[in-house]
């Protein structure tokens, strides 16, 4: 080796250096203080036992751990605030910092904040195309600035590579990046080719493998000084269930990933069986599979697989199998892969083996809806599961209802009686739905009063049904203020019944610290639908007391903690905020005057042509699927259900598109405007004749040197500067036909495409905004004529100018859009109504501004305090209370 | 004339000795801190001797003058405390940049003299960057090990602001010493960096830490390799050890960096450890005797004094240094 090589290996360092040589072999990367995998690391950060926490790091250096990898990407956890603080708490730990850190997240505020309290030299983890070159180069550029390796995801634009080919050309553009654009070192470059599970049975796995140990031996080749490393376990995912051969997978592969030239890795030790020690026909099998030798291998192993442990895993050929199984293990069976062909046969005949039907609903159906219960409580199931599950189960019920009233022999027995509702002025429900489903598979009786109920109907309803529990949801952020005043309404009443809140926009924030002061029993914050169904069991037990006392304790805790930590931030007063403001220089910038001025109305418009605007991420999201599309379909934990769920969702559009059964209308308009008194944008019609004035608020908390306090009205010239210029406005919905379908699928008992057919109605919506400012931005304004993005660029929002949203980040205040229905007569002119929370109806509606300088961007409001307040309510002509309500969750407190 | 780094190929370069030792000769009182400017500040003001640069120019040139006379090749500027952290003890944030600048300024003028006088042998002056009086990867209280009293971003921030100062007024090269805990000096290489890109230029960084005692690693707890580690992500002038230790123990740890690096190396130690009275009372020559050993095995391509050492110390080591060939090194990367 030539002398100047001599350095050329990756050199990390903790308190101690790590050299990265060919001698080192296989450097082991600690894994379990991760989140992500590890629920025991996840249960010890969310309840803030750091000390616990950094004992699994002590365990895991001890244990042989060279790198340790730090992961808090959960949702429910502030996951910059939990990664200082655990870095922070292992600088002060020696025996732990003598290793150097991996932070990994997909965040890169996080990774950020990582990087700013590590003394050392970390690794990144991680970076990669996937958003772009200029955001990768971005990124790369810091991390060297901040003197950290990098693990690159094989991930581009198009997405994550799946093939040698793939692989080798993301690998190979991401070098010459790194190398010759951002001057990276090159032995500081760790590549993640991507392990996929083998033996899935999929045609297209069959190469997952081989083709990473070639794509491995080839960056060591052809990528001079590059290092590769792999998140093994994830190879054996199929065989989940089978230790012995996830084990010996697991094993072979990273004897094989190894002599191909990996030389780091997150293995889990405890996965691992010595590669000598598997037996050598499991071996051989495994090895087959792996270097993918001969048509049948996979059937091969899963048939062997069998033999080494009793292995349930299903092979096409065995498909009807099942059929031949005991009448139990058969509605068992369906009703856990929700399977409705069979269900009234099998019903059927467990009702004349029967002495009365009931027994069916209380016996095998039971027992087999337990089992569905089990599976999605241990996360082996997941909710669109469970939702076919239950439309199996209705199914059979609605089969022997009949029966049952014919023989009068008495109700079904249910374990409880929950109050569902979506409170006043809201009419979002696909949350509430799914949480409802969940409930009645797990044998609750739902009363489920629907959407937009008054505080008096809930509370009339639960003292009349006595209810046990009572579950609010809702969407948009006055909810938030009638879940409050509910509160208030139970104690006034006297209720004890517990009160269970969720919907997007509530937070276990929201719940301690506004609702459950006003109530003086259980209030708990349900974020999804499989906690719904522990803590509503919980609550029902017999000897309950400790759990609810347990509830209150917890929230008490957490709003104390909350409270305190809401202090720390800084505002500054609105005038020096206005100060702060955006700067544009109106000399130069440029302003184009729109092509057609005035309303214009879209009348039945051909939802076809939305196919290919649809944002498919949140859906999976509202199905609680979490991850992006289209990785998701090929997510080794979530794809098989994230694939089947796009299936039944891609065959209902299909409907939806042939049979025409949903209608989409727009409005909108383009109108000359100024901005006046700094945060005001006065719109005018084509005489200039004042029309409407748009109220944008500005945010308030403190920022660093050269980051202004934005407010929309940045956007727009000001009057003094002497410059025309514009704006528009919009209300766009595919809401209408919605309503109608999912009572119809609900007749039948499908709640399944009852909840599918709003999902896919929001995400049209959604997309039709998409298009419609498409449209404007190239026809009807016109300021941007060679526009050509693709739908992911659309999503990433590359495109010039925005369309904010009255009730989202950047404009908070739902009282502009009464100002948008009254500047486009929205209800007269396409039937787009509001309720009094100011909620659209249909609720598969989107309305909002258009902004076209090139320089508008979005961002987030956040809290504002006292004077804006003041100065709000006086701009908007109502009292300070009014105002106060309707932007409660924006004040700071 | 050429550059540092034409001239670093050639031969050892000598940096200067402890510009707070030779004020200590002056004995200045609260008054002459003072000087007319800040006659009536409200805080006290003796001991702030980077605010000299502003109240008594004449000395802080003097000192450099000194330094050249005994044949430094590099003199550091009055701003070993020029950050808007460290001045907050003399609430004089405000001044930082006017005092690097000035520093930077005074320091430029002498070394112009001298360099007109001689341009066989170049002068260059060192904006000096010390370490500020907080640690951004240890807790100050014990009871709260995930406390710290500084963060990233302000030190980020205020090293930046010391580095224009500096640049404005004319330094040749940046060095960022005294280091006891790595991420603030993996600050100020960040904070160097973006200033490096916002104005298109390259200017030569010295990095230097420091060791604290017999137990080989620095005050935040780093072996030498793993501070090399940490900081070798930015293409270095050079990187080396000065302060806390004298040259005879700091020399185990210097031969493990010069074995290490692919960078130049620098030393500047104390005039030995301190004696019971905390002074430093080795002698020039006696230093001499153990620096010539350093150049004997090819340790150094930059050397210097810390606390303790005045100008006849830096002759002493002149002398010797020029009877030496500079350290070899590998590539550059």
């Amino acid at each position: 080796m030539a002398d100047s090589d001599y350095k050329k290996y990756l050199t990390l360092s903790g308190l101690e250096p790590l050299v990265v040589t060919p001698e080192s072999n296989f450097i082991n990367v600690g894994e379990r203080t991760n989140v992500t995998g590890s629920r025991k690391f996840l249960r010890l950060i969310k309840d803030e036992k750091y000390d616990e926490a950094l004992c699994v790091a002590r365990d895991q250096v001890e244990g042989g751990a060279q790198i340790l990898d730090v992961n808090m990407d959960e949702g429910m956890l502030d996951g910059k605030y939990a990664m200082v603080k655990f870095l922070n708490l292992i600088a002060s730990e020696p025996d732990i910092a003598r290793i150097p850190l991996m932070i990994d997240s997909s965040k890169w505020e996080i990774i950020e904040a990582g990087l700013q309290v590590a003394q050392g030299k970390c690794v990144v983890n991680s970076i990669s195309l996937k958003e772009g070159e200029a955001e990768f180069i971005r990124q790369a550029k810091l991390v060297k600035r901040y003197g950290a390796a990098v693990i690159v995801m094989a991930f581009d634009e198009t997405g994550q590579a799946d093939s040698f080919e793939r692989r080798i050309e993301i690998c190979k553009r991401s070098y010459d990046i790194l190398v010759h654009v951002v001057h990276f070192k090159p032995q500081d470059i760790i590549f993640d080719p991507n392990i996929f599970p083998v033996a899935t049975g999929m045609e297209e796995h069959r190469l997952n493998a081989l083709d990473f140990f070639n794509a491995t031996k080839w960056i060591r080749e052809n990528l001079p000084y590059a290092n590769v490393s792999g998140g093994v376990s994830n190879v054996s995912f199929s065989f989940r269930g089978n230790t012995t051969v996830r084990e010996a997978i697991n094993s072979a592969f990273l004897y094989h990933a190894i002599q191909h030239g990996m030389n780091l890795g997150i293995v889990n030790p405890t996965m691992l069986e010595v590669y000598d020690e598997i037996p050598k026909d499991l071996l051989k099998h495994v090895e087959d599979v792996l270097f993918n030798r001969g048509e049948d291998a996979t059937e091969r192993l899963l048939e062997f697989a069998e033999t080494v442990k009793g292995n349930k895993k299903e092979d096409a050929t065995k498909v009807l199998e099942w059929r031949s199984e005991s009448i139990q293990d058969r509605i068992t069976h369906s009703l856990v892969k929700g399977i409705d062909a069979f269900i009234i046969e099998d019903v059927e005949e467990a009702r004349l083996a029967s002495s009365k039907p009931i027994d069916v609903i209380e016996g095998h159906l039971m027992i087999g809806m337990n089992v569905v219960g089990d599976f999605f409580g241990s996360g082996k199931m997941f909710l669109p599961q469970v939702v076919k599950s239950a439309r199996v189960m209705k199914k059979a019920v609605a089969y022997l209802q009949p029966y049952i009233e014919a023989e009068k022999d008495g109700k079904q027995e249910f374990a409880g009686k929950i109050l569902m509702a979506t409170v006043k002025g809201d009419v979002h429900d696909i949350g509430k739905n799914i949480v409802s489903v969940v409930l009645g598979c797990n044998n609750y009786e739902i009363i489920d009063l629907g959407v937009m109920v008054p505080p008096e109907r809930i509370i009339e309803a639960a003292i009349k049904e006595q209810v046990d529990v009572i579950g609010l949801s809702g969407l948009i952020t006055p909810s938030l203020d009638e879940m409050v005043y509910l509160s208030k309404a139970m104690t006034k009443e006297n209720l004890t019944i517990p009160l269970i809140i969720g919907g997007a926009t509530t937070s276990k924030a929201h719940t301690s610290v506004k609702i459950a002061p006003n109530y003086n029993h259980t209030v708990v914050h349900v974020n999804d639908a499989s906690r719904a169904v522990t803590v509503v069991g919980n609550l029902l037990k017999k000897d309950n007391n400790t759990y609810k006392e347990q509830i209150r304790e917890e929230y008490d805790k957490f709003r104390e903690q909350f409270l305190i930590r809401g202090k720390r931030k800084e505002y500054i007063s609105i005038e020096d905020a206005r100060k702060n403001k955006y700067p544009i220089d109106w000399k130069s910038s440029e302003i184009v005057k729109p092509v057609q001025l005035g309303i214009q109305i879209i009348d039945d418009f051909d939802i076809t042509k939305l196919e290919s605007f649809i944002d498919w991420s949140p859906f999976f999201r509202s199905w609680d699927l979490h991850g992006r599309y289209p990785d998701i379909l090929t997510d080794a934990i979530v794809g098989p259900q994230a694939q089947e769920l796009f299936k039944d969702a891609q065959e209902l559009l299909k409907r939806i598109f042939d049979e025409q059964l949903l209608k989409a209308k727009a409005v909108f308009g383009l109108f000359p405007a100024n901005s006046v008194n700094d945060d005001d944008i006065e719109v005018y019609d084509e005489n200039e004749n004042l029309k409407v004035t748009f109220l944008t608020l500005r945010q308030q908390l403190s920022k660093r040197e050269g980051i202004p306090n934005h407010a929309l009205s940045d956007f727009i010239a000001p009057k003094d500067s002497g410059k025309q210029d514009y704006i528009g406005s919009f209300c766009v919905s595919t809401g209408f036909g919605t309503q109608e379908l999912a009572q119809q699928f609900e007749a039948d008992n499908d709640d399944y495409n009852s909840i599918m057919i709003k999902a896919l109605a929001d995400r049209l919506a959604e997309a039709f905004a998409e298009y419609l400012h498409k449209e404007v931005r190239t026809k009807h304004w016109s300021y941007t004529k060679n526009e050509d993005l693709t739908n992911d660029e659309l999503i990433k929002e590359t495109y010039k100018g925005i369309r904010p949203a009255p009730g989202y980040p950047a404009c908070p205040d739902h009282l502009e859009k009464a100002t948008i229905w009254r500047l486009l007569d929205v209800e007269n002119r396409i039937g787009v109504t509001l309720t009094e929370s100011l909620a659209m109806w249909p609720a598969a509606s989107v309305s909002g501004y258009y902004f076209g300088n090139p320089e508008a961007k979005y961002f987030g409001l956040g809290k504002i305090t006292e004077d804006q307040l003041k100065d709000y309510a006086k701009r908007r002509h109502i009292s300070e209370d009014e105002a106060r309500k309707w932007l409660n969750p924006n004040l700071a407190d | 004339m050429s550059t540092i780094k034409e001239e670093i190929q050639q031969r050892i370069l000598v940096l200067d000795g402890a510009m707070g030792t030779m004020l200590q000769r002056y004995n200045f009182s609260e008054e002459d801190f003072r000087g007319e400017r800040f006659k009536d500040y409200p805080t006290s003001l003796k001991g702030n001797n980077d605010l000299l640069s502003l109240t008594q120019p004449i000395a802080i040139a003097e000192v450099h003058r000194k330094y050249f006379e005994a044949g430094a090749d590099i003199v550091e500027t009055n701003t070993f405390s020029g950050t808007t952290i460290a001045m907050s003890d003399y609430n004089m944030e405000d001044l930082v940049y006017e005092l690097n600048y000035e520093s930077a300024k005074i320091a430029k003028q002498v070394a112009d003299e001298f360099t007109k006088a001689n341009p066989e042998k170049p002068r260059f002056v060192a904006g000096s960057i010390g370490p500020t009086n907080k640690t951004a990867s240890m807790s100050p209280d014990v009871n709260k090990p995930e406390y710290r009293a500084i963060t990233f971003e302000e030190l980020r921030v205020a090293y930046k602001q010391q580095v224009e100062g500096l640049l404005d007024g004319g330094v040749d090269v940046l060095l960022v010493e005294t280091i006891f805990d790595t991420l603030n000096a993996k600050a100020a290489l960040f904070a160097i960096e973006e200033v490096k890109e916002e104005r298109q230029i390259d200017i030569p960084i010295m990095v230097s830490g420091t060791i604290t005692d017999a137990s080989g690693r620095t005050l935040s707890g780093q072996t030498v390799e793993a501070f090399l580690t940490s900081i070798s992500h930015i293409p270095l002038l050079s990187v080396g050890f000065n302060c806390a230790l004298g040259a005879e123990q700091l020399k185990p740890y210097l031969q493990r960096l010069s074995h290490e690096t692919e960078f130049y190396t620098s030393a500047h130690p104390n005039a030995g450890l301190p004696n019971a009275f905390g002074e430093y009372d080795q002698s020039a020559l006696q230093m001499q005797v153990l620096i010539e050993d350093y150049l004997q095995d090819g340790l150094i391509n930059i050397i210097g004094g810390c606390c303790g050492t005045n100008p006849d110390h830096i002759k002493a080591i002149a002398e010797v240094a020029q009877n030496y060939k500079p350290r070899s090194i590998k590539v550059q990367v």
